[in-house]
Formats: C-alpha cells, structure tokens, sequence
C-alpha cells in the first residue's frame, strides 16, 4: 500500500510574527520557515507505518494492508521544496510539488489532494490537523468530502489492519476509537507520535530522492477565491501588571482586587 | 436571511458551546433554526426549542446518527443547507471535525474559529495562533462558520418559549466508518480548554515529581493542569497538556504560570487569559511581561506556601 502525506511551509512555530503596517498580512520576507509541526507527525507516522512493515517482512511475506511507499506533497513556492526535502530526509521514499502561490484556500488545496490521489491511488492519506499560520483545521475533512472517503481527525493512534484502519481520535473530553475502510483520509494530533531528527546521511540520501514538479495548471484547478481578507490587524496588547512581594500579597490580591479565587 | 445552527450534544442535552453559537447567530438574522441530529434526542429538540432566538428546530432521529459522525451527518447537513444562507457550529473538535466537509460538500469555503461577526459576509477570525486577527469576508452564497465558544456567552434559556420542532426523514447511512468505542477522559479535574482556572507548569520544576505541586495547586483551585512545550519534551508530563500555538488554545479566568519563562510559543496559547499569574525565580523572564502579577522566588518554597495558604 501507498501512503500520501500532504505537508505544509509555514514560518517557524519559534519565530514571533509581526504584522504589516498596511493589513495586507504577515512579514514572511527573511522569517524563518519550517516544516508545520502537525505535519512533521504526520510524516513520522507514515515512516513509522512502513518500518514497522519492514519488521514483519523478516517472519512472514507482505501482505495487503502494509505500507510499502510513503509519498510526500506540498502546494507551494518553490522554496517548499526544502520542506519536501527535510521529509524525505526523514524518511519518505519520493516527492511531489505543485507549484502554486502561497495562501490558496483550503478548498483549493483539497482539490489540488484530490487530484493528486486520482493519480496516486494511496491507500491511506496522512497529513497535519492544522497549519499554524492560516489556522483552518479544513484540508483533510475537505479532502474526504470531496472523495467522498471516511475521515479520521485528530488521531492520536493509528492502527492498519487488511482493508480498515483504526483511528483513536482526540476529542473534547477524551478519546473516540473509529474504524475506517481505506482509503481513508487522517488527520494528525500532537499525541501521536514524537517526529525524529533527520541524520547528516539521511539528509546527503534525501537529495537523491525523486522529486516530481507539477503545477495548478497541470491539473485544471480553479484556483479562484471564496474568501478575501480585508485586514489583518496585531492583537490588542496585554499590558504587564504588578509585582508581588508575597505569597500572601498574592492571595490577598488574587482574593480582592482581581476576585478569581 | 436565514442561519441553520448544528446542535452539539450527547444524546441527552445541548452543549453550551451550542448556546454560545446561536448567541453568536444573533448577529445575522432573526431567523435561527437548530438542527438535533442523533439518536433518542427528543429531549436535546426539546431544549433547543427554549434557547432564546431560535425560531425553529429540525430534527433527525435515527440510529444512524447516533455517534454524530461526519461522513453521513455532513451529507444530512449539505441537503438541508440550501435553503440558509448560513450555516454555524461550535469550534469544538465536533465541530472543526464535522463542518468542512459539509463546506466541501457545497462547494464554498469555511471561516474557522470565529472570535466576532462584523456583518452577514464578515467576521474576525485569529491567526498565526492569536497573534494576528483578520477580518475575512466571504464571497459564497452559503457562509459556513465555526464559532470560537471563549468568545461568546451562553445563549439564555426561556422556559416559556417553545420553538416548533419538525422532523426530518432524511436517512444517510454510514458504510465507511464503524464507531468502535468512546473513552471519556477519567480526571476529576476540569478539562483544560474549558477550565475556569488553569495552572501551568514549566521547565523550572526539574522533573516530572515536582509536577504534584502544579496539581495540588490546581485541586486547591479546582483548575486543570497545563504545561509549556519544555516541560512536555522534558517528558514531566503527556503532551496533551501541552499549552501553545502546537498545543491547546485556552481562555480561562485564571491562569498561573509556574517555571515558565513565556516563549511565544506558549503565550499564543493562554495570553486571551483574564487574569495571569507568574512565579518564576528569573525576574527578566518574558513572562512578567504580560503577567498580570508577578511573584519572583523560588517555587519550590512559594508553591507549597500558596497551596497552604488556600
């Protein structure tokens, strides 16, 4: 079985975003960027599935419902290449990019999916819960909708079994355990597993790695807008408060001044 | 104009998120009807009918609604929708899981996480984990939205007010997806997005022992417990508790930070707090910047005062 692992160029998670004076959006000129760290879970479960084929292989022949491919894709500039690089590095066996300008909707990017496992035909589709800079939470579920396959969010384990998976999902209040038929759409939750560190050989391996470039255009995506935005303003800013000399200063002022305790 | 609500509930009554989401309704349009769509959930109708505002309420019972699951409640969703101009949910995990695929399904886009409604076509939504907010208008003929519940009250309830409820024969089975089970989360502590107060811990408590003072400080408040992304990679604790921008966003009434030096990583995640609290041995740590008191010492001899103290 195929695994398709979608994965997103963000500004890194540490740097501190600044707005721009004219509300056009966020400076992302000389910001870091990174791999989202939703989808950096997303790739290690894909890697992890494969290896633990791998393991299973010494005793006993493959057998459907294992994971012998993990392709990684990402819509973007051209500079999220890096990111698909880092993945491979990580461990997934081929790349695709499509070239697109940054910010498409969701929608969109879930079109752009769609295609791609047309194409593809993965038996499992992995990608990050949400993008830390748009914040959507949108993609897989659209995803699903638009292939009309069941969906897994916020998956905190992930179990494949011949033609299902089982998916334990983080929701309000605790944890819900689905069954899915493949091919199944999942999300990622941050509980699902710890994303490893790429290796100096692993990172030299990763540029020979194949990398298939795409564009919007070669799969007739209508890349038009359903959303504009007007503004795009900072927070208003919290004003520090007092110092306390106390332990029971504290109580006292907790007790009568902001009256929370 | 005319707003469809998406009911949360378990089957035995609506959830406050719902409240809070047809309360945020009210800036629309008069015209709010509620969809209860599960098993055996008359009563959940029947308590919907008496929020104040809502003018209708649809209801689908059948088993094959029972677990609410998004692949067939969805396909419910988009047939009904046609006939509102928009469609609202809490951005709960059933509703962040539920709401795209109804978007997808009708071809429009979603604006996730609302924190106010501008107008019909406009709302503030944040970005970029709180750190950026954008007014986004939406061009679609059906405006699908999640409502952020921190950012609304509770809708009232008017006992005297009975809504009409009318019921849906609309039947979409599920072939794909098999509910297996659900494990409620055994605390006695509240949850930690929805606490009234939450006390964090960081790197500064040294190892995972020294967390039992971060949770007896938490039991004395009633709060949940939280952690800095440090103190997760530390493994102190699961990293479920994680607060932050890769964590949980959370707004309560109190939050007291303790070891945390305040990475914005982490102030993305609890800095919409009402009042914040900072014990922290380094007086130039960044979060004294937006704690509202600050207590400099060390908290291995300030905790154990304050919890006796309480």
């Amino acid at each position: 079985m195929k695994v398709l692992v979608a994965i997103k160029r963000v500004i890194d998670p540490y740097v501190k975003v600044r707005v721009k004076n004219d509300g056009s959006g966020v400076e992302t000129n000389n910001v870091k960027m990174a791999m989202n760290p939703f989808c950096e879970i997303a790739v290690e479960e894909a890697v992890r599935l494969k290896e633990a084929v791998r393991l299973k292989e010494a005793v006993r022949l493959k057998e459907a419902g294992t994971v012998e491919e993990v392709v990684v894709v990402s819509v973007g500039e051209t500079s999220c290449q890096e990111q698909l690089r880092t993945a491979l590095a990580l461990g997934a066996d081929r790349a695709i990019h499509i070239e697109a300008e940054t910010g498409l909707e969701p929608l969109t990017v879930a079109k752009v999916f769609q295609s791609v496992m047309e194409k593809e035909q993965p038996g499992l589709v992995l990608m990050g819960k949400q993008s830390i800079d748009s914040d959507n939470n949108q993609v897989a579920q659209m995803l699903s909708a638009l292939t009309g396959r069941p969906q897994g969010t916020f998956a905190s384990n992930v179990t494949i079994d011949s033609d299902t998976v089982t998916v334990t999902r983080e929701v309000d209040g605790g944890l819900e355990t689905l069954q899915l038929m493949l091919p199944a759409i999942i999300s990622t939750d941050l509980r699902l597993n710890e994303p490893r560190y790429a290796s100096l050989p692993n990172i030299m391996k990763a540029k020979k790695k194949p990398m298939e470039q795409l564009t919007l255009a070669d799969f007739g995506i209508d890349a038009s807008r359903h959303q504009e935005v007007l503004n795009v303003v900072p927070p208003p800013e919290r004003q520090g408060g007092v110092r306390v000399a106390s332990v029971s200063e504290l109580v006292d002022k907790l007790k009568n001044e902001a009256k929370v305790i | 104009m005319a707003t469809l609500i998406i009911a949360e509930h378990n089957n035995l009554s609506l959830s406050p998120d719902t409240k809070k989401a047809i309360n945020a309704a009210m800036a629309l349009s008069s015209s709010v009807s509620v969809l209860v769509a599960g098993d055996n959930c008359r009563n959940v109708a029947d308590e919907a009918s008496k929020v104040a505002g809502v003018e209708q309420v649809l209801l689908a019972n059948n088993t094959v609604y029972e677990y609410q699951l998004a692949e067939n409640l969805s396909a419910l969703i988009a047939e009904v929708a046609r006939q509102y101009t928009h469609i609202l949910a809490p951005a709960t995990t059933f509703g962040k899981n539920l709401m795209p695929r109804v978007a997808a399904l009708l071809d429009v886009g979603q604006l996730s996480d609302v924190i106010q409604i501008k107008s019909e076509d406009t709302v503030i939504r944040p970005i970029y984990a709180g750190n950026a907010l954008a007014e986004v208008r939406s061009n679609d003929p059906i405006k699908v939205i999640t409502i952020r519940s921190a950012a609304f009250d509770l809708a009232e309830i008017q006992p005297e007010q009975s809504a009409p409820v009318s019921e849906l024969d609309i039947v979409i089975a599920n072939d794909m997806t098999k509910f297996v089970s659900r494990q409620a989360v055994e605390s006695e502590r509240p949850e930690l997005a929805a606490a009234r107060v939450v006390v964090s811990g960081g790197r500064g408590l040294g190892n995972s022992d020294s967390f039992a003072l971060v949770e007896k400080l938490a039991d004395k408040l009633g709060g949940a417990i939280g952690a800095s992304r440090a103190a997760v990679d530390a493994g102190f604790v699961s990293n479920d508790l994680q607060v932050g921008q890769t964590g949980k966003i959370v707004a309560p009434e109190l939050y007291i930070a303790v070891g945390i030096s305040g990475a914005i990583q982490h102030l993305a995640g609890m800095k919409d707090s009402k009042v914040i609290v900072a014990i922290n041995n380094d007086p130039d740590a960044p979060i004294f910047q937006i704690a509202d008191y600050g207590l400099v010492g060390d908290l291995f001899e300030l905790l154990p005062e304050l919890i006796e103290s309480l």
